[in-house]
């Protein structure tokens, strides 16, 4: 399991792109895999054949787990490997679980309770298992002093000392010819089952599902909430996308949307909110010279939101701007993203309206302090006032823009002024910049 | 420093607690003009007089109700149960009404009862019990239980200072048994810290009381064997120090949990199982328990000896685990 991503630990494979036997070449995808930051495809990280796959799919593993196995480089598989049986449980000859403690030790002298388990498994206790899983040892090479050759804590220990790992990676049997080794057991996550009455149906819970429910429950429990929204006549931003949607498409290729501009003007308001786009860390509060800005993006089928992120804002004009937006939300879609692409957003833009909403009241994204909403761009009768200080009603277009904050570092006036500047900027809008 | 007895500690403690504040007084059977039992209040009456040195019927029941009301009034009585034993008779007030009341209506009940405890001199089944476990169970109690005479002298104090009713158990046969330097100055010995009785390396035992004798010649007799052996006198056992036992089991890996209360539902279940559920991963053996068989504790001196846990039985224990 690939680390993708520094705070990444746990990966679920979901599907296999090349089966055992099937050659595969080099970066050629071969699996995808499901962390509670992104999805994501694997490249092969050699050519060969896959020989055997040891994490099936549906199963969770951590980070540094062996998944399969590449063998030869010719296409050939190698010579009658054992018939790889999707072997349903752990092999047999990993260590045996701990036997149940005996019962009441009646008399001093009872029976070695470290019985030995099948094959050349031997009991391990929990703390030899965590001493060699902390220095990559192979409990089953220390020698035991321990009642049946058990290993102990100070068995162990003195391999430590004596320099780390014995070479337990090679193959207890060298001379064995082709038979591949035999694969560690899958860390597979115990689940508890749900209870289930009629009419319901169950579906496992993924790691983004999981990552979601864990980051959304964590920001209400973190953050002061409060919303504040604004109207804002786009009139201008209508027209000048009209004008320059043509030469955007014919020139770049790419569309300039809403979102670009307001994503632009967002992050030009930014620079006088610096709060906006600060964080409260602990006791101090961090503000920034930069915006990474973050676009929320659904994925396809409800299967969850993903927010990339876009560095280093504050240099991209319009055009950069919607350059980039179409750049993550096509990986996003494509499983592209890589974890990294989801870090160290500094304040977030998100999109509900498409589907007509008017308003609402999003979740911040930790730890950023606060999250701009847009919504659905309408049509509304709308009074003007003329330089002669008639008022008239005008049909303007017209869209509701939220500014979620965090109460505990943005006050409401504060956050009032902000949305004030962004729709004058808005409204005003020249040229490729607001 | 002066060298007291255990028993001399405890009346030290009372006596310098009663000189301190008037607030204190004692209440219990025969503790007036005979003295106490044990002798633990010999002269107080001389010096205190009779209304701060209270001879009561023999109504455990009507001791803890007094001290219960009076503590509500403001004052800070030392109730004397003339055996542990005896104080199921005042499970009623103790456990319904003293050790909910701060609960129910926020008020404190500053109550010590002093609990002569503990087996091994043919006391027989209603003179020999050690019944903290029951008491450790009970929210609003704490549970005190001194090894050492400047321990049960500072833990009093802590225990008559403190706001909620307070168990003390004083173990009977370290009265004149055990002797030890005890300042002679005012002090205190916080309640729920434990005390590392003897460094370790190899394997801890965690006991409390009079074990904490037992528990050293058996770790001395295995100093021959190399094995080194640590010792914690957990002092409280309600409020216990989690921190100092897991502490200990992080470093050995290997524990036993020794008391001279029953085995089933001791207060020895308790430590093991917080061990498994917060150290498990630093165990190198199962957890071993020594106490007493599931029975009344027996009369007859060869039956009371193998009842309580001996020095040899500890040393097997502490065998058993060396070879694991």
């Amino acid at each position: 399991m690939p680390q993708m991503g520094v705070s990444v630990s746990e990966g679920t494979i979901t599907k296999w792109l090349k089966q055992e036997g099937e050659h595969v070449e080099a970066d050629e995808p071969l699996l995808e895999i499901s962390t509670d930051k992104v999805d994501t495809e694997v490249p092969s990280p050699a050519t060969g054949t896959l020989v055997q796959i040891l994490v099936r799919e549906g199963e969770t593993v951590d980070v540094g787990t062996k998944l399969g196995q590449i063998g030869g480089t010719s296409g050939a598989p190698a010579p009658a490997p054992a018939p790889p049986a999707p072997a349903p449980a752990p092999a047999a000859d990993t260590p045996a679980p701990a036997p149940p403690p005996a019962p009441a030790p009646a008399a001093p002298a009872q029976a070695p309770p470290a019985a030995e388990a099948s094959g050349n498994g031997k009991f391990v206790s929990p703390v030899v298992a965590r001493i060699a899983s902390e220095h990559g040892i192979d409990p089953n090479q220390v020698p035991g002093t321990g009642r049946g050759g058990r290993v102990t804590k100070q068995d162990i220990l003195a391999v430590v000392e004596a320099g780390g790992p014995t070479t337990s990676s090679e193959p207890a049997a060298p001379a064995a010819p082709a038979a591949p080794p035999p694969p560690p057991p899958p860390v597979a996550r115990p689940q508890a089952q749900p209870v289930v009455s009629a009419g319901e149906t169950v579906e496992p819970v993924s790691a983004m599902r999981r990552g979601i429910a864990e980051h959304m429950r964590r920001s209400v429990d973190t953050a002061a909430h409060v919303t504040s929204a604004i109207e804002v006549d786009m009139s201008r931003i209508v027209a000048a996308r009209e004008s320059l949607k043509k030469e955007y498409q014919s020139a770049y290729g790419v569309n300039p949307t809403y979102l670009a501009f307001i994503g632009t003007a967002a992050v030009s308001t930014l620079k006088d909110y610096p709060y906006i786009n600060g964080e409260l860390r602990g006791d101090s509060i961090v503000t920034r010279n930069f915006v990474n800005l973050g676009i929320a993006v659904e994925l396809a089928e409800g299967k969850g939101l993903i927010v990339p992120v876009i560095r280093n804002a504050e240099g991209l004009n319009l055009l950069g701007m919607a350059r980039s937006i179409a750049d993550i939300a096509a990986r996003a879609r494509d499983k592209k993203l890589l974890p990294d692409d989801v870090q160290g957003g500094t304040f977030t833009i998100t999109n509900p309206g498409g589907y007509g909403t008017f308003h609402g009241t999003p979740v911040i994204n930790q730890p950023q302090s606060a999250i701009l909403g847009t919504y659905a761009l309408v049509k509304r009768p709308w009074v003007v006032t003329d330089e002669n200080g008639n008022d008239a009603l005008a049909i303007k277009p017209m869209m509701n823009i939220t500014l979620t904050y965090d109460h505990r570092l943005v006050d409401g006036a504060y956050a009032g002024r902000f949305l004030r500047d962004l729709r004058q900027r808005l409204e005003g809008w020249e040229g490729d910049g607001g | 420093m002066a060298e007291l007895t255990y028993l001399q500690a405890i009346s030290d403690g009372l006596r310098t607690e009663m000189r301190r504040d008037k607030r204190v007084f004692l209440i219990g059977e025969d503790v007036g003009v005979y003295g106490g039992a044990f002798k633990v209040s010999l002269g107080f009456q001389e010096e205190f007089g009779p209304w701060r040195v209270v001879d009561a019927p023999l109504a455990e029941t009507a001791i803890l109700g007094a001290c219960t009301g009076a503590s509500m009034m403001g004052m800070r009585p030392v109730a004397e149960m003339q055996f542990a034993d005896f104080v199921s008779c005042a499970w009623d007030q103790l456990v319904t009404v003293a050790a909910k009341q701060r609960w129910r209506a926020g008020t404190p009940v500053p109550i010590v009862v002093r609990l002569p405890s503990g087996g091994g001199f043919s006391g027989g089944p209603f003179h020999s019990q050690n019944p903290e476990s029951s008491f450790a169970h009970i929210p609003g109690l704490k549970c005190v239980c001194p090894a050492t005479p400047e321990d049960a002298k500072g833990l009093l104090i802590s225990a008559i200072e403190d706001p909620n009713p307070v168990l003390f158990f004083e173990h009977k046969h370290l009265y004149r048994r055990i002797k030890g330097e005890v300042p002679e100055e005012r002090y205190t010995v916080p309640i729920g810290k434990a005390r590392t009785h003897r460094l370790g390396n190899d394997i801890s035992i965690i006991t409390w009381g009079a074990m904490v004798y037992t528990a050293e010649e058996a770790a001395q007799q295995l100093e021959g064997d190399g094995v080194s052996v640590e010792i914690l006198d957990l002092r409280t056992v309600m409020p216990w120090d989690k921190a100092a036992v897991l502490d200990s089991v992080r470093k050995t890996s290997k524990v036993i949990v020794l008391h001279e209360d029953n085995r089933t539902g001791g207060f020895g279940a308790e430590i093991a199982a917080t061990i498994a559920e917060e150290a498990f991963e630093d165990l190198d053996a199962p957890v071993k328990r020594i106490a007493a068989p599931d029975t009344p504790v027996p009369f007859s001196p060869p039956l009371e000896k193998a009842f309580i846990p001996q020095v040899d039985d500890v040393v097997a224990g502490l065998r058993d685990l060396a070879a694991y």
